[in-house]
């Protein structure tokens, strides 16, 4: 665990956007509008005016050379943990914000496991007053259940009218097959998706990492694949009952990516994510000992990821999402098994996908725009940002080029646990544009 | 000839030469323990910490009297009625004895990897006594000890491990070191105690002890924590006994006698019977006495020892 080199000194932040700004010679993509192509895109007062073949021979206002780099709608990350109200040591709203911005997104959806939970629309609105004048868009997911304990419903038409877009006891499975039922059933009045924690904590319970071959070699109580499979297999079920919308979070396993194919194939709405630690990372990255190599879910096999790729391929997995994590260094600096879950990954998502999907050619440049920005927002119900005349400039900008290490970049994260410091990744986001804002990475 | 390995975290991590240099050198200190006065000076001046997280009495004295034997100063610090209990972290009461200069920690703890941690952090010179179910590589060498001495060598060597293989350090820490050492080594006990591909580290599954008996010489007998029962592994004691236990009656259907090995403490009755225990075959004690040379071995090499054949 070397430590990230942080600079707190020299603080970017948010900037407001020229009146007058030029994309210049960019790869643009947006699939919605058709768009593939080199473009130069002029900005007025945070508006898209024009969008060019070639630039306007003379621009008077500030220009970003875009050669090398592409142009999306915004990323959105639809799994991040704020840890604002409550730990704020660990992140805040505006630095994760920045954080956010740093890797490439312009907005995100905020997990409920905070404390308080989103379970009231006091926290909603405490989280849309914190996040007004912020250049990413943050919007919350609330709890399903009152304190997220799984047992009575949350006020889920409320916290839907304080502005929530889905709802979730992330962090927490939902063990109970009749509170899973209702809420399904309750958030279909208002067309919001469950976002389901899948794991079966019966099976789970004081276990470190993938069951499997290297559990089993380093003496780690494991998790079986099958507690997070039977879960999504029983909410599958309840989804088809109910009529219901259902997403998985940060799917991790083989039987589970069939089970969503296999749900998808009849018909119903059933979605999931899968986060850039699962396609980059196996289980037997567990045998440093490093505690950021622990999450739940855990790190799985090389079949698991092997299935991953696939699914992400060809379209079962719809979002790649974070699960965006932040634990303090005192917490993760200790013993594998006294460590906390979870690893951040804002800063990194663009860089892995690049790296691990886009260059092998894997994945192309227009599922990274279903994957990155059209997909999430869909299953929120959000409006899609574009690259047209007349829209709001809603913009990410990132190249699949640059070398570069996470050990020697600025981080905006308050927290510094991930695995991939000393990664050596190929491709960086480099400007993010929203809200009449600009930030440069 | 010196050890190349910087710290003892594992079998796993030994290659074939050191674990034959500690091996051979842990002949030469069995040969002080049987003389009248037990101490060489080989260590004096230099100071071992026993970090012991765990409860743990034979270990921990095992190392103790090895340390002693050595001459080196040894402080014992245990979980109760430390700083730990006041919040203290494992690294910070790590780097807080080291700051006291020492030169060993000897660390014992619940979870896998606690002893990689600080052999991360320290200058110290790390012997793991066992960390959760990972390793308990003194053990395994102290077992692999006494195995050759009553078997000339390891080529081809049957060695079953019975019992909890699912919670063991010890078996875990066998199977590396004997495979290292091409034994073949097949693992016994109920469906719900042996972890999942386990095969994929190169040994056999076999769930029927009868079937195990007459096909190994060296049976390396686990304890069998009550606890596991009582989180739904098996279901009795009595069961296990009845389907698993070593017995004089089992042992009659081998060919020929076989090596009967236990790292204690043992629960009479339950996996191994008295009367197997205390048989002419049972090597039970030599074990505990082969594991204070062992560990005066492994000190010994981890200073820059050098082995000398006698």
């Amino acid at each position: 665990m070397s430590p990230i080199k942080k600079s707190f000194g020299t603080y970017n932040t948010f900037q407001k956007l020229p009146d007058k700004f030029l994309i210049k010679n960019a790869r643009a993509i947006d699939m919605s509008e058709k768009i593939d192509d080199k473009k130069s895109i002029v900005i007025e007062k945070g508006k898209i005016v024009s969008i060019l073949k070639n630039p306007p021979a003379h621009f008077n206002g500030d220009i970003f050379d875009g050669k090398d780099t592409f142009v999306f709608p915004g990323f959105f990350d639809m799994h991040t943990h704020l840890r604002e109200p409550g730990r704020e040591d660990e992140e805040t709203i505006e630095s994760g914000s920045l954080a956010a911005a740093n890797g490439g997104f312009t907005g995100l959806a905020c997990m409920p496991n905070t404390d308080p939970p989103i379970d009231n629309q006091e926290v909603i609105q405490y989280i849309k007053d914190q996040s007004a004048s912020l250049l990413v868009d943050i919007h919350p997911v609330a709890a399903i259940t009152k304190a997220r304990q799984g047992k009575e419903l949350a006020p889920i038409a409320e916290l839907v009218e304080a502005g929530a877009v889905a709802i979730s006891d992330d962090g927490s499975a939902l063990m109970n097959a009749e509170v899973m039922r209702r809420a399904l059933e309750y958030s279909k009045m208002f067309g919001i998706s469950v976002l389901g924690h899948e794991e079966d904590t019966e099976m789970t319970r004081n276990r470190y990492m993938h069951e499997g071959y290297y559990s089993t070699k380093l003496g780690l109580a494991g998790m079986p694949a099958v507690a997070e499979e039977v879960m999504i297999a029983r909410d599958i079920m309840l989804t088809e009952f109910t009529g219901g919308k259902f997403h998985v979070c940060h799917i991790s396993t083989r039987q589970s990516i069939e089970l969503v194919r296999q749900a998808k194939a009849r018909g119903l709405a059933v979605t999931c994510e899968v986060t850039p630690h699962h396609f980059t990372l196996t289980d037997q990255a567990v045998e440093s000992f490093d505690t950021n190599t622990k999450m739940n879910p855990p790190l799985r096999s090389a079949d698991d990821r092997e299935a991953i790729i696939e699914g992400i391929k060809d379209g079962t997995i719809d979002v790649i999402a974070t699960d965006h994590a932040p634990h303090s260094i005192e917490e993760k600096e200790t013993e594998y098994i006294a460590a906390p879950f979870g690893i951040i990954g804002l800063e990194t998502a663009w860089a892995l996908i690049s790296t691990v999907l886009l260059k092998p050619g894997i994945i192309s440049l227009s599922d990274v725009y279903y994957h990155c920005v059209f997909n999430p927002r869909k299953i929120l119900n959000l409006d899609i940002p574009r690259i047209k005349e007349g829209e709001k400039a809603n913009l990410t900008i990132v190249n699949s080029n640059h070398e570069w290490k996470p050990a020697e970049a600025k981080s905006f994260s308050r927290s510094l646990n991930t695995p991939f410091t000393n990664f050596n990744l190929t491709g960086k986001s480099m400007a993010v544009i929203n809200k009449g804002k600009i930030f440069y990475s | 000839m010196t050890m190349k390995a910087r710290h003892l975290l594992g079998l796993e991590y030994l290659d074939r030469e050191d674990i034959e240099l500690i091996l051979k050198t842990t002949k030469s200190f069995r040969e002080i323990l049987d003389r009248p006065i037990k101490k060489v000076p080989t260590l004096q001046g230099k100071t071992v910490v026993n970090l012991f997280f765990e409860p743990s009495t034979r270990t921990r004295i095992s190392f103790e009297l090895a340390e002693k034997r050595l001459s080196a100063d040894s402080v014992n610090f245990s979980k109760e009625g430390s700083s730990v209990k006041k919040g203290e972290t494992l690294l910070d009461t790590a780097r807080n004895i080291e700051a006291m200069k020492i030169d060993f920690v000897v660390i014992r703890h619940q979870s896998p990897g606690a002893p990689h941690f600080l052999a991360q952090k320290l200058e110290s010179r790390v012997i793991n006594a066992g960390d959760g179910a990972h390793e308990h590589p003194t053990q395994g060498l102290l077992d692999m000890v006494t195995m050759t001495d009553k078997h000339p060598t390891f080529k081809n060597l049957r060695v079953g491990i019975v019992g909890d293989i699912s919670h063991s350090r010890v078996a875990m820490s066998n199977i590396h070191g004997l495979l290292k050492m091409n034994a073949k080594v097949t693992v016994c006990g109920p469906a719900t105690l042996i972890p999942r591909e386990i095969e994929k580290l190169g040994v056999h599954v076999c769930y029927d002890i009868d079937e195990l008996i007459p096909r190994v010489d060296v049976l390396n007998i686990l304890r069998i924590q009550l606890e596991r029962q009582e989180s739904g592994l098996f279901p009795s004691l009595r069961e296990y006994h009845n389907y698993f236990g070593i017995t004089r009656q089992r042992l009659e259907k081998a060919t020929k006698p076989i090596t009967i090995m236990h790292p204690g403490p043992i629960n009479r009755g339950v996996e191994i019977s008295s009367d197997v225990a205390d048989s002419e075959h049972s090597v039970i004690l030599d074990q505990v006495t082969n594991g204070v040379a062992v560990r005066m071995a492994v000190l010994y090499l981890l200073a820059g020892g050098e082995h000398v054949t006698n």
